[in-house]
Formats: structure tokens, C-alpha cells, sequence
């Protein structure tokens, strides 16, 4: 198997792309769908002062380590959901990763700046851990940026990220979140600009980044992620995907060019009423004098007694893969 | 050969050598969604793998926002 650009090598094919890359053609190439997809989009200037939301995940330290190598002035944004010892860990790889390359990280902890975690506002909502975890994650990230006077967030939302929140979107036929699902969100009303440069890259490109360029990351899917829909949106993706390569991009990638353009009416009329929540200031929807989501679950989270990981993760398809495996033994 | 498995991490061993395709077909791991790697390097689907090699292979999907 040899390398499309120099014919030495290869170390990854990718279908896709009916092409196989050498180590360092492989980055050449992530490096180009990066570029165009800020290009194109209109996502970042040399000149932003930029925040990365990192996890400890393959997708946000790639991003991360990609912007500063392409010249950008990139500081990061840790947030500590206290999910056991997930979040322990993904903190570790992300402080080591930020200290090795001398760059700026900010860590906000849910537990020890507002009260509470994730696993606890799981159980006092009710909901799936995603939907406390996910609000907690932009409001904070919104947050900082502002405080933080940075021109623009970054996250690390992959091609498959994308694919898969635009198939769930279109299984519901949810017009308005298709609408807004746009690789930009400009700044208004309050809230920073939002951009995510790896729009053209899969999850599998993004881990081979992170082996090749010998980032650590954390491998193990977050214990309260684990079985959700939109890994099952993921998996469903990839098997179309294996039969027909290059499926994912066509069908994300499709939708940015034909169909948000016939959408564009439906994202300019939502959410244009905006006020200050009157607790922490942050713009949200709701009328005047009323307080955000993100402090009614703080209100009622921090006053719940701390709630462990075990008691509300579910039992997800590889755990019990693994169980079925010991029983056969 | 070694094979290491993640998500949870555990080992399992496999007898004699295989392609890195067919090692993942009889594993019934997806190629899209996982990466074969050797010694710290990524193994392409053609190569070879040996009795005495030590295997990782990791899934590359991830869950939530």
C-alpha cells in the first residue's frame, strides 16, 4: 500500500478519499481540510484571540495542537463535569497536553466553582446525562469567551459529530434545529462566535492525527455517553459508510451547500428575543426578568446531595458485549 | 498474537498471523470506526500481522456533546 502524494509507505488508507497517506502526507492532508474548511466558511483571522473547548478527547486536543501549528493564538478551556474517574483523567491528558506545549488552559470545575457535577444534574433533572452535561458545557464556554474578551470559541465537532446530529435532526424532521446546525454561529446578542474547523475530518482521521503527532488522549467513552443515540446515529453512518465510501462527507457536507441556503429564512427568524438572565447576566430566551437554564440547574442541582456515576449510567452495548464474552469463557 | 481491545480495556489472543482487515472482520470491529496500531505506529489494512506482535485496537467513536 503506498502513500497518494510520494508513493513511499503507507500507514492509513482511507476509502473515502480512494487513497492511501503516508505519515506525513496524512497530516498534510488534515492540515488542508482544516484550512479550507476555515476558508470557506469564514471561521477564523490570524488575528482572533481564540478559545478551544477541550475535553481530553482526541477531537479537541487535535484542533487545539492543529491551530497553533497553522499560527493561530489559541488558549484553552478545560471544564471539569466531575463524572467520576473519567473526568479525572481526561483533566490529566488535557493539563499535560497544554504544559508540554507551553500553551494557556483554564480549568472551570463544576463541582468546586458552582456546587454540583453531572451525574448529580442527571438525577435532579431527570433527563439524559448529555442534556445537562451539553447546556453546562456552553454556557460556561459562552461565558468565558465574554469574560475573557476572546473573539471566537472553537470546538472540536468532527465530520461524524456533524453527521450524526444532521441524520437525528432529519429522522425528526426537526426543521428549526436543522436550520441552526451551521459550522459558524456568529457572534450576537451576547454570545461569542462559534466555529468548528474539523467539519471535513472523520473521527477516525482525527484519532490517527492524535497517534501519529503522539498525543495522549483519552480513549474511553464518557461512562454516562456510553449507548446513547447518537453514537447508534454514528454506528448507522458507518455502515452505510463501509459500503459506500465517502457517504458521511456527501451527506454533511451536501446539506451545508443545498440546504441551508433553502433554510436560511427559518435561521433568521428564531431566537431574536433575547434578555439578561437577572442572576448571572448571560443572554438567553426567555422574557424579561427571568433567570437562565443553566442557573435553575445550578439552583437545584447544588442543593441535591452529590450523586455517584454508577447510579445513573446505563448499561451500554460494549459493557454487556464484555459480559458476554466472560460468560462464553 | 496480542491483542489489545478498549472501551473497556482488556487483551485477547489470537493464533497464528492475519491481515489487519481480516483480523478486524473476524473480530467484527467496523474499519471506520477503529485504528489498528502497532509499537505506538498505525497499521494499514494490507499489513501483515505477525504471531508475536502486540495489537491495539482502538474505536474512534465518541459519544455526547
Amino acid at each position: 500500500m503506498k502513500c497518494r502524494t510520494c508513493r513511499g509507505p503507507a500507514i492509513i488508507e482511507l476509502p473515502r478519499h480512494n487513497a492511501n497517506f503516508c505519515a506525513e502526507h496524512f497530516l498534510q492532508m488534515c492540515r488542508r481540510q482544516v484550512e479550507k474548511a476555515i476558508h470557506d466558511h469564514d471561521m477564523l483571522q490570524k488575528t482572533d484571540r481564540v478559545l478551544v473547548a477541550v475535553s481530553g478527547g482526541k477531537d479537541s486536543l487535535a484542533v487545539w495542537d492543529m491551530l497553533v501549528e497553522l499560527g493561530y493564538q489559541a488558549d484553552g478551556l478545560y471544564i471539569a463535569l466531575g463524572i467520576g474517574e473519567y473526568s479525572e483523567e481526561s483533566r490529566e491528558y488535557t493539563e499535560r497536553f497544554a504544559s508540554e506545549r507551553n500553551l494557556k488552559l483554564t480549568v472551570v470545575s463544576l463541582r468546586d466553582d458552582y456546587g454540583y457535577d453531572i451525574p448529580t444534574a442527571t438525577k435532579v433533572t431527570g433527563r439524559v446525562p448529555c442534556s445537562a452535561c451539553g447546556m453546562s458545557k456552553r454556557h460556561l464556554f459562552d461565558k468565558a469567551a465574554v469574560d475573557g474578551g476572546y473573539d471566537v470559541v472553537v470546538t472540536g465537532h468532527n465530520l461524524d459529530d456533524e453527521a450524526a446530529v444532521l441524520f437525528g435532526n432529519a429522522l425528526r424532521w426537526d426543521i428549526e434545529y436543522l436550520a441552526r446546525q451551521l459550522p459558524v454561529l456568529p457572534s450576537r446578542h451576547g454570545f461569542p462566535k462559534k466555529v468548528k474547523p474539523l467539519i471535513r475530518l472523520t473521527e477516525r482521521e482525527m484519532a490517527a492525527w492524535c497517534v501519529i503527532r503522539g498525543i495522549d488522549y483519552i480513549v474511553e467513552e464518557c461512562p454516562m455517553a456510553e449507548g446513547n443515540r447518537h453514537i447508534g446515529y454514528k454506528e448507522a453512518l458507518n455502515l452505510l459508510e463501509e459500503k459506500s465510501p465517502g457517504t458521511k462527507s456527501s451527506y454533511y457536507l451536501g446539506f451545508l451547500d443545498r440546504m441551508v441556503p433553502v433554510l436560511a429564512t427559518i435561521a433568521a427568524t428564531g431566537a431574536d428575543s433575547v434578555t439578561p438572565c437577572i442572576r448571572c447576566g448571560a443572554p438567553t430566551g426567555g422574557e424579561e426578568g427571568s433567570v437562565c437554564a443553566f442557573c435553575r440547574l445550578v439552583e437545584r442541582s447544588a442543593a441535591h446531595e452529590p450523586v455517584s456515576v454508577e447510579l445513573v449510567r446505563k448499561k451500554s452495548r460494549s459493557q454487556k458485549r464484555v459480559q458476554a464474552e466472560a460468560s462464553k469463557k | 498474537m496480542k491483542v489489545i481491545l478498549r472501551n473497556p480495556r482488556r487483551e485477547i489472543e489470537i493464533d497464528g498471523r492475519r491481515r489487519v482487515h481480516a483480523l478486524l472482520v473476524e473480530l467484527g470491529l467496523p474499519r471506520e470506526s477503529h485504528l489498528v496500531i502497532r509499537n505506538g505506529t498505525l497499521v494499514p489494512g494490507d499489513e501483515e500481522l505477525d504471531k508475536d506482535d502486540v495489537i491495539e485496537i482502538r474505536p474512534v467513536i465518541s459519544g455526547g456533546f
